[in-house]
């Protein structure tokens, strides 16, 4: 049975604006409202079509009285942000992720016509570290419990959402677990990440990395809305590239910093707003992560159109190269060539210098005049 | 011409530029190919898996430089190589030592080089390697991941042949006394791993790796500082600074025994302590009589 009023809360960012676009679109959804603290902008507003638009803050209770008003039967929880910057500080951030959706499950926990419930969570509640598996499966945990920040965050809202499921047993409940978005459109942490013209890595690590095309995430979170999934499962497009190979794909310079470095640098690159990362994203640029795919193809129904080398080279359209693929190609390309004239020379060199008296060549010489 | 009047002076002078014209292609394809290497280096125009391994790093930069140290520095002869299947997973279990996991790293030159379906050695490293820079991140694009069942156990599913040490730094880090002896073999998670996906355990001896560095002392308090499992003092190191970091050249012998078949147990089977252990005991004592066999076989450490 489809939804009839859905409820996405962050719908002024991308993603969220994006799902409540297309669900808008969906003649047998009768209602959409969309929930964020700013409205959206103004392209964004005339993509949402008949999604109506509440100005709310989700850690205010207010929120509950919308749920109930509407008769809201699935809620779309996104509103959590993954970088301190982008929401005041991480004291405000930890407010906003933890507290909001406190807010939001105990609102829902109130109104009786709730009976879906999907979570955008993230794989950063697998931590990274050097003890882990080199994949995570739905069922594994982390070894070392990440300490702070969004990952942190994300397992106090999956905990939440868990003694929520208790409560309310009838409400179906699907936690996506989506590995680092990627694409043209969307603004993640990556996309910031890897726009940098130098990009500054950690010495001596190399991270494995998963990505998901923004594409496949917004049909997934589609999929999960409108679909009968209930459950955790990971989200993520098949394959991985290593850090490294990531930025010299998309033409970047790597400025691999000694692991010391790259905090105090992180700070000074949040305050002069080029891009934000905390120390559990530099973790992650370590030592990566990688998830087990298996749920998501066979339970929850959807193979991800896009492989991470496929989102990758989509997101890197709209990057313009510092160091061009093409560029390189040629100089090598040229070298190659140089290499075979030089070769070709020498080969010929040794066969002048081969021959034991010097007349064959003079007879082929006149072979040539006669000719 | 001066140089066809030079040439003329020596009697086999035709042979020479014969030679060198036969070497000439082999350079300039050589070069040919480093920068094509190159420029996939510089492009990431290659494959990854999800472990991290890099086949392409591998096949043109790793495995050439420990090539040398293969075939000239420990002249490594291989026995059994038949045991090992040419598809699909496989466990192989060998013995631990020389200070440094150089046995690893020659049992993955033998795999590649000696057998004939070119087989990809992926070893299984403890969690102090991966915590390392550079050191874990080289690991991984040579193929190495962290010992633990479920990597391994993925790995297996993969058809992939897997490679592990279950003597650990215990193996490793003994000193020289001991050479030879097994230690414990761990908790014999490497046999549930083997019993869960039916993967045959091929156990491999590895004699002359002992030799390499041989440890008499081990620096334990400055070893603690350092984070580190043992310090090794060896006669050379740390007597002669670096140079004490060659290892010595002693004669290899790398011998894989018959496959200890585990699929007609049933993966339920991982679940029986006690078979787990006698299945352990078995690979232990069969590596442990071929590394003593081995060792009648050598004549001298070095030749």
């Amino acid at each position: 049975m489809p939804p009839a009023v859905v409820l996405v809360t962050g719908v002024s960012r991308w993603l969220g604006g994006a799902l409540a676009a297309e669900l808008a679109a969906d003649p047998t959804i009768e209602r959409v409202l969309g929930v964020d603290t700013v409205p959206p902008r103004p392209e964004l507003q005339r993509r949402l079509g008949r999604t109506e638009f509440v100005r709310a803050d989700i850690r205010n209770p207010l929120i509950g009285k919308v749920i109930a008003a509407a008769g809201v039967d699935t809620v779309v929880h996104m509103n959590i942000s993954s970088t301190p910057g982008g929401s005041g500080g991480r004291t405000s951030m930890k407010e906003l992720n933890v507290i909001g959706t406190m807010q939001l499950l105990a609102a829902c926990q109130r109104v009786p016509s709730v009976r879906r419930l999907v979570l955008k969570s993230t794989s950063a509640v697998y931590g990274a570290s050097p003890r882990d598996p080199a994949v995570f499966t739905e069922s594994m945990q982390a070894r070392q419990v990440p300490g702070g920040g969004f990952a942190k965050d994300s397992l106090d809202i999956e905990g939440y959402v868990r003694s929520f499921s208790r409560r309310r047993p009838e409400v179906d409940v699907a936690v996506l677990r989506f590995t680092n978005f990627i694409g043209p459109r969307i603004d993640s942490l990556l996309t910031g990440f890897l726009r940098l013209p130098v990009v500054p890595t950690a010495l001596g690590y190399d991270a494995r990395v998963q990505l998901l095309h923004e594409d496949d995430a917004l049909a997934v979170l589609v999929r999960a809305t409108t679909g009968d999934f209930a459950g955790t499962v990971n989200v993520g497009a098949e394959g991985t590239v290593l850090l490294s190979q990531a930025i010299r794909r998309l033409g970047r310079v790597a400025l691999p910093l000694p692991t010391q470095a790259i905090g105090p640098l992180g700070r000074l690159t949040r305050q002069a707003r080029i891009t934000d990362y905390s120390p559990e994203q530099l973790r992650f640029l370590n030592f990566g992560r990688v998830v087990d795919t298996g749920v998501l193809r066979e339970e929850f129904g959807y193979t991800p159109r896009y492989t991470t080398a496929e989102a990758l080279a989509d997101y890197g359209r709209t990057v313009v190269p510092v160091l061009d693929p093409a560029l390189v190609g040629a100089v090598v390309a040229g070298a190659e060539d140089a290499v075979g004239r030089t070769a070709a020379a020498v080969g010929s060199l040794h066969a002048v210098a081969g021959r034991r008296d010097p007349h064959p060549a003079g007879g082929g010489l006149r072979a040539v005049r006669d000719a | 011409m001066p140089e066809a009047r030079v040439i003329r002076l020596h009697p086999d002078g035709p042979d020479e530029p014969a030679d060198a014209a036969a070497v000439e292609p082999g350079w300039e394809d050589q070069l040919a190919g480093g920068l094509e290497f190159l420029r996939r280096r510089l492009t990431g125009e290659y494959e990854t898996d999800e472990f991290g391994f890099d086949p392409d790093l591998a096949d043109h930069l790793l495995l050439p430089v420990l090539r040398p140290l293969f075939q000239k520095w420990f002249r490594v002869e291989t026995q059994g190589m038949e045991h090992v299947p040419d598809t699909g997973g496989a466990l192989v279990v060998a013995n631990h030592s020389g200070t440094i996991p150089l046995d690893a790293l020659m049992t993955t030159v033998a795999l590649h080089d000696d057998h004939p379906a070119e087989r990809r050695f992926r070893l299984l490293g403890a969690d102090l390697v991966f915590q390392f820079p550079f050191v874990g991140a080289l690991s991984r694009k040579f193929g190495a991941t962290l010992a633990c069942n479920e990597d391994a156990e993925r790995l297996l599913t993969d058809g992939e042949l897997v490679g592990v040490f279950p003597e650990g730094f215990k193996g490793i880090g003994k000193s020289f006394s001991e050479r030879y002896t097994l230690q414990r073999f761990g908790r014999g998670g490497f046999v549930t791993a083997a019993l869960r996906t039916g993967a045959p355990i091929v156990p491999c001896a590895i004699v002359g790796a002992e030799e390499i560095y041989p440890m008499i002392g081990n620096a334990k308090t400055a070893a603690r500082i350092l984070g580190l499992p043992y310090l090794p003092i060896t006669p050379t190191f740390p007597l002669l600074g670096p140079l004490g970091l060659l290892p010595l050249p002693s004669k290899w012998f790398i011998a894989f025994g018959e496959p200890i078949e585990t699929a007609s147990y049933g993966p339920g089977a991982a679940d029986d302590p006690m078979l787990v252990f006698n299945l352990t005991d078995q690979v232990r004592e069969t590596i442990q009589q071929s590394l003593y066999q081995l060792l009648l076989q050598r004549r001298s450490v070095f030749s």
